[in-house]
Protein backbone atom coordinates (compact mmCIF):
# COMPACT_ATOMS: atom_id res chain seq x y z
CA UNK A 1 0.00 0.00 0.00
CA UNK A 2 3.14 2.41 0.25
CA UNK A 3 3.68 2.54 -3.16
CA UNK A 4 -0.05 3.70 -4.47
CA UNK A 5 0.30 7.20 -4.25
CA UNK A 6 1.78 9.96 -6.29
CA UNK A 7 3.02 8.81 -9.82
CA UNK A 8 2.11 5.28 -8.72
CA UNK A 9 -1.37 5.92 -7.39
CA UNK A 10 -4.07 3.43 -8.55
CA UNK A 11 -7.17 5.75 -10.33
CA UNK A 12 -10.07 3.90 -9.10
CA UNK A 13 -13.22 5.15 -7.58
CA UNK A 14 -14.09 7.26 -4.75
CA UNK A 15 -16.83 5.64 -3.65
CA UNK A 16 -19.24 7.17 -6.16
CA UNK A 17 -20.54 3.56 -7.21
CA UNK A 18 -23.98 3.16 -5.57
CA UNK A 19 -24.60 6.87 -5.89
CA UNK A 20 -23.78 6.44 -9.60
CA UNK A 21 -25.64 3.21 -9.65
CA UNK A 22 -28.92 4.66 -8.28
CA UNK A 23 -28.76 7.39 -10.69
CA UNK A 24 -28.93 4.97 -13.44
CA UNK A 25 -31.80 3.54 -11.94
CA UNK A 26 -34.01 6.68 -11.47
CA UNK A 27 -33.20 8.38 -14.89
CA UNK A 28 -34.09 4.86 -16.68
CA UNK A 29 -37.04 5.18 -14.45
CA UNK A 30 -37.88 8.64 -15.49
CA UNK A 31 -36.76 7.60 -19.35
CA UNK A 32 -39.23 4.90 -19.36
CA UNK A 33 -41.70 7.40 -18.28
CA UNK A 34 -41.21 9.77 -21.12
CA UNK A 35 -41.34 6.59 -23.69
CA UNK A 36 -44.89 5.52 -22.70
CA UNK A 37 -46.28 9.30 -22.41
CA UNK A 38 -44.91 10.11 -26.22
CA UNK A 39 -45.96 6.48 -27.21
CA UNK A 40 -49.39 6.78 -25.68
CA UNK A 41 -49.76 11.02 -27.41
CA UNK A 42 -48.31 9.28 -30.85
CA UNK A 43 -50.78 6.04 -30.56
CA UNK A 44 -54.18 8.20 -29.59
CA UNK A 45 -55.28 11.31 -31.54
CA UNK A 46 -56.03 10.65 -35.13
CA UNK A 47 -53.02 10.43 -37.89
CA UNK A 48 -50.04 11.95 -37.32
CA UNK A 49 -48.58 14.56 -39.52
CA UNK A 50 -46.31 17.54 -38.58
CA UNK A 51 -48.75 19.33 -36.48
CA UNK A 52 -50.08 16.94 -34.48
CA UNK A 53 -46.34 15.50 -33.85
CA UNK A 54 -45.03 19.39 -33.02
CA UNK A 55 -48.30 19.71 -30.55
CA UNK A 56 -47.14 16.90 -28.62
CA UNK A 57 -43.50 18.55 -27.60
CA UNK A 58 -45.08 22.23 -27.25
CA UNK A 59 -47.16 21.60 -24.19
CA UNK A 60 -45.70 23.25 -21.47
CA UNK A 61 -45.92 20.27 -19.13
CA UNK A 62 -43.72 18.05 -22.01
CA UNK A 63 -41.29 20.35 -22.62
CA UNK A 64 -40.14 20.38 -19.14
CA UNK A 65 -40.63 16.73 -18.91
CA UNK A 66 -38.49 16.08 -22.43
CA UNK A 67 -35.62 18.98 -20.52
CA UNK A 68 -35.43 16.46 -17.28
CA UNK A 69 -35.20 13.37 -19.45
CA UNK A 70 -32.49 14.88 -21.80
CA UNK A 71 -30.66 15.91 -18.61
CA UNK A 72 -31.84 12.54 -17.38
CA UNK A 73 -30.33 10.62 -20.42
CA UNK A 74 -26.89 12.40 -20.39
CA UNK A 75 -26.27 11.37 -16.59
CA UNK A 76 -27.29 7.63 -17.72
CA UNK A 77 -25.54 7.23 -20.71
CA UNK A 78 -22.15 8.69 -18.52
CA UNK A 79 -22.71 6.12 -16.63
CA UNK A 80 -23.09 3.28 -18.65
CA UNK A 81 -20.35 4.65 -20.62
CA UNK A 82 -17.93 5.07 -17.97
CA UNK A 83 -18.01 1.46 -16.95
CA UNK A 84 -17.64 0.55 -20.92
CA UNK A 85 -14.16 2.44 -20.54
CA UNK A 86 -13.91 1.38 -17.23
CA UNK A 87 -14.16 -2.78 -18.14
CA UNK A 88 -12.27 -2.43 -21.97
CA UNK A 89 -9.41 0.59 -21.61
CA UNK A 90 -7.07 -0.21 -19.08
CA UNK A 91 -4.15 2.43 -19.75
CA UNK A 92 -4.94 5.51 -17.75
CA UNK A 93 -4.39 7.95 -20.44
CA UNK A 94 -6.30 6.84 -22.81
CA UNK A 95 -9.36 6.19 -20.61
CA UNK A 96 -9.67 9.80 -19.04
CA UNK A 97 -9.10 11.02 -22.86
CA UNK A 98 -12.44 8.40 -23.49
CA UNK A 99 -13.74 9.64 -20.43
CA UNK A 100 -13.21 13.39 -21.41
CA UNK A 101 -14.51 13.10 -25.55
CA UNK A 102 -17.79 11.32 -23.68
CA UNK A 103 -18.18 13.97 -21.77
CA UNK A 104 -18.06 16.55 -24.86
CA UNK A 105 -20.15 14.37 -27.06
CA UNK A 106 -22.88 14.11 -24.46
CA UNK A 107 -22.88 17.61 -23.28
CA UNK A 108 -23.19 19.23 -26.88
CA UNK A 109 -25.91 16.74 -27.58
CA UNK A 110 -27.70 17.71 -24.67
CA UNK A 111 -26.98 21.81 -25.78
CA UNK A 112 -28.52 20.72 -29.09
CA UNK A 113 -31.31 19.14 -27.80
CA UNK A 114 -32.88 21.02 -25.43
CA UNK A 115 -32.09 23.99 -28.05
CA UNK A 116 -34.42 22.23 -30.61
CA UNK A 117 -36.76 22.06 -27.38
CA UNK A 118 -36.72 25.78 -26.45
CA UNK A 119 -37.39 27.05 -29.61
CA UNK A 120 -40.62 25.00 -30.62
CA UNK B 1 -5.73 -42.90 10.14
CA UNK B 2 -5.88 -39.18 9.54
CA UNK B 3 -4.78 -37.63 5.72
CA UNK B 4 -2.78 -34.45 6.15
CA UNK B 5 -3.83 -31.92 3.37
CA UNK B 6 -0.35 -32.44 1.65
CA UNK B 7 -1.05 -36.10 1.12
CA UNK B 8 -4.91 -35.24 -0.75
CA UNK B 9 -4.66 -35.29 -4.64
CA UNK B 10 -5.14 -32.05 -6.28
CA UNK B 11 -8.50 -31.78 -7.23
CA UNK B 12 -9.10 -30.22 -10.82
CA UNK B 13 -10.85 -27.54 -10.23
CA UNK B 14 -12.75 -25.22 -13.03
CA UNK B 15 -10.90 -21.74 -13.99
CA UNK B 16 -12.00 -18.46 -14.62
CA UNK B 17 -10.04 -16.11 -16.49
CA UNK B 18 -11.66 -13.17 -18.47
CA UNK B 19 -12.20 -14.48 -22.27
CA UNK B 20 -9.86 -12.92 -24.94
CA UNK B 21 -11.09 -11.12 -27.42
CA UNK B 22 -10.45 -13.71 -29.94
CA UNK B 23 -12.02 -16.41 -28.33
CA UNK B 24 -15.40 -14.32 -28.35
CA UNK B 25 -16.75 -16.26 -31.45
CA UNK B 26 -16.36 -19.86 -30.17
CA UNK B 27 -16.97 -18.92 -26.42
CA UNK B 28 -20.87 -20.01 -25.51
CA UNK B 29 -22.69 -17.85 -23.38
CA UNK B 30 -25.62 -18.54 -21.39
CA UNK B 31 -28.92 -16.30 -22.14
CA UNK B 32 -28.02 -14.33 -18.95
CA UNK B 33 -24.79 -13.24 -20.62
CA UNK B 34 -26.63 -12.89 -24.02
CA UNK B 35 -28.53 -10.15 -22.29
CA UNK B 36 -25.58 -8.53 -20.84
CA UNK B 37 -23.71 -8.02 -23.79
CA UNK B 38 -26.66 -7.20 -26.10
CA UNK B 39 -27.77 -4.75 -23.01
CA UNK B 40 -23.99 -3.14 -23.56
CA UNK B 41 -23.42 -3.39 -27.42
CA UNK B 42 -27.42 -1.16 -27.66
CA UNK B 43 -26.35 1.06 -24.91
CA UNK B 44 -22.77 1.89 -27.45
CA UNK B 45 -24.58 1.95 -30.56
CA UNK B 46 -27.17 4.32 -29.26
CA UNK B 47 -24.61 6.59 -27.94
CA UNK B 48 -22.76 6.81 -31.20
CA UNK B 49 -25.67 7.34 -32.95
CA UNK B 50 -27.28 9.91 -30.69
CA UNK B 51 -26.06 13.12 -33.15
CA UNK B 52 -28.75 11.32 -35.56
CA UNK B 53 -31.21 11.15 -33.30
CA UNK B 54 -30.99 14.63 -32.32
CA UNK B 55 -31.18 15.73 -36.06
CA UNK B 56 -34.22 13.75 -36.04
CA UNK B 57 -35.53 15.12 -32.95
CA UNK B 58 -34.47 18.65 -34.80
CA UNK B 59 -36.21 18.09 -38.43
CA UNK B 60 -38.98 16.44 -37.54
CA UNK B 61 -40.25 19.05 -35.14
CA UNK B 62 -38.49 22.51 -36.51
CA UNK B 63 -40.88 23.57 -39.28
CA UNK B 64 -42.69 21.77 -41.78
CA UNK B 65 -40.26 22.27 -44.20
CA UNK B 66 -37.68 20.53 -42.44
CA UNK B 67 -40.09 17.68 -41.21
CA UNK B 68 -40.80 17.09 -45.11
CA UNK B 69 -36.49 16.85 -45.70
CA UNK B 70 -36.94 14.79 -42.70
CA UNK B 71 -39.05 12.38 -44.35
CA UNK B 72 -37.65 12.58 -47.58
CA UNK B 73 -33.86 11.52 -46.50
CA UNK B 74 -35.32 7.81 -45.79
CA UNK B 75 -36.70 8.00 -49.51
CA UNK B 76 -34.55 9.73 -51.17
CA UNK B 77 -30.94 9.45 -49.39
CA UNK B 78 -28.73 11.89 -48.16
CA UNK B 79 -24.92 12.53 -47.71
CA UNK B 80 -24.55 10.36 -50.97
CA UNK B 81 -26.61 7.24 -48.83
CA UNK B 82 -29.80 6.10 -50.61
CA UNK B 83 -33.00 5.91 -48.35
CA UNK B 84 -32.82 2.27 -47.46
CA UNK B 85 -29.89 2.89 -45.75
CA UNK B 86 -31.05 5.06 -43.42
CA UNK B 87 -33.76 3.34 -42.86
CA UNK B 88 -31.36 0.63 -41.81
CA UNK B 89 -29.61 3.09 -39.31
CA UNK B 90 -33.15 3.67 -37.88
CA UNK B 91 -34.30 0.28 -37.75
CA UNK B 92 -30.77 -0.74 -35.69
CA UNK B 93 -32.06 2.91 -33.09
CA UNK B 94 -35.26 1.32 -32.88
CA UNK B 95 -33.88 -2.81 -31.94
CA UNK B 96 -31.29 -0.95 -29.90
CA UNK B 97 -34.46 1.06 -27.88
CA UNK B 98 -36.12 -1.79 -27.37
CA UNK B 99 -34.15 -3.90 -26.49
CA UNK B 100 -32.31 -1.94 -23.86
CA UNK B 101 -35.92 -0.85 -22.43
CA UNK B 102 -36.77 -4.29 -22.42
CA UNK B 103 -32.72 -5.97 -20.83
CA UNK B 104 -33.71 -2.55 -18.82
CA UNK B 105 -37.09 -3.23 -17.10
CA UNK B 106 -35.61 -6.91 -16.16
CA UNK B 107 -32.58 -5.16 -14.23
CA UNK B 108 -35.27 -3.06 -12.43
CA UNK B 109 -37.55 -5.79 -12.15
CA UNK B 110 -34.56 -7.66 -10.24
CA UNK B 111 -33.51 -5.00 -8.10
CA UNK B 112 -36.86 -4.50 -6.88
CA UNK B 113 -37.79 -7.97 -6.11
CA UNK B 114 -34.37 -9.77 -5.43
CA UNK B 115 -35.54 -11.96 -8.11
CA UNK B 116 -31.63 -13.05 -8.94
CA UNK B 117 -31.81 -17.32 -9.47
CA UNK B 118 -30.95 -18.73 -12.17
CA UNK B 119 -34.32 -19.75 -13.67
CA UNK B 120 -35.70 -15.96 -13.72
CA UNK B 121 -31.98 -14.86 -14.87
CA UNK B 122 -32.35 -17.56 -17.81
CA UNK B 123 -36.10 -16.70 -18.37
CA UNK B 124 -35.92 -12.81 -18.50
CA UNK B 125 -33.15 -12.64 -20.27
CA UNK B 126 -35.01 -14.58 -23.36
CA UNK B 127 -38.06 -12.87 -22.76
CA UNK B 128 -36.07 -9.72 -22.69
CA UNK B 129 -34.51 -10.71 -26.21
CA UNK B 130 -37.39 -12.31 -27.92
CA UNK B 131 -40.14 -9.42 -27.17
CA UNK B 132 -37.43 -6.71 -28.03
CA UNK B 133 -37.32 -8.47 -30.88
CA UNK B 134 -40.93 -9.64 -32.45
CA UNK B 135 -41.84 -5.30 -31.33
CA UNK B 136 -38.96 -4.46 -33.49
CA UNK B 137 -39.86 -7.04 -36.46
CA UNK B 138 -42.91 -5.37 -36.62
CA UNK B 139 -41.87 -1.79 -36.82
CA UNK B 140 -39.30 -2.98 -39.14
CA UNK B 141 -42.42 -4.08 -41.16
CA UNK B 142 -44.25 -0.80 -40.95
CA UNK B 143 -40.82 1.19 -41.48
CA UNK B 144 -39.86 -0.90 -44.92
CA UNK B 145 -43.20 -1.74 -46.21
Amino acid sequence: MSTSFGSRRIVVGAHYGLRDWMAQRATSMLMAIFTVVVVAQVLFGGPLDYYRWAAIFSAQWMKVLTFVVIVSLMVHVWVGMRDIWMDYVKPVVARLALDVATIVWLVGCAGWAIQVLWRL
Amino acid sequence: MTTSLKEQPLKRRPVYRNIHISQIISYRLPPAGWASILHRVSGALMFLLLPFVIWMFDTSLSSEVSFDQFRSVFVAGALGLPGVIWKLVAFALIWAFLYHFCAGLRHLWMDLTHSVDLKFGRISALAAIGVSAVVALALGFKLFF
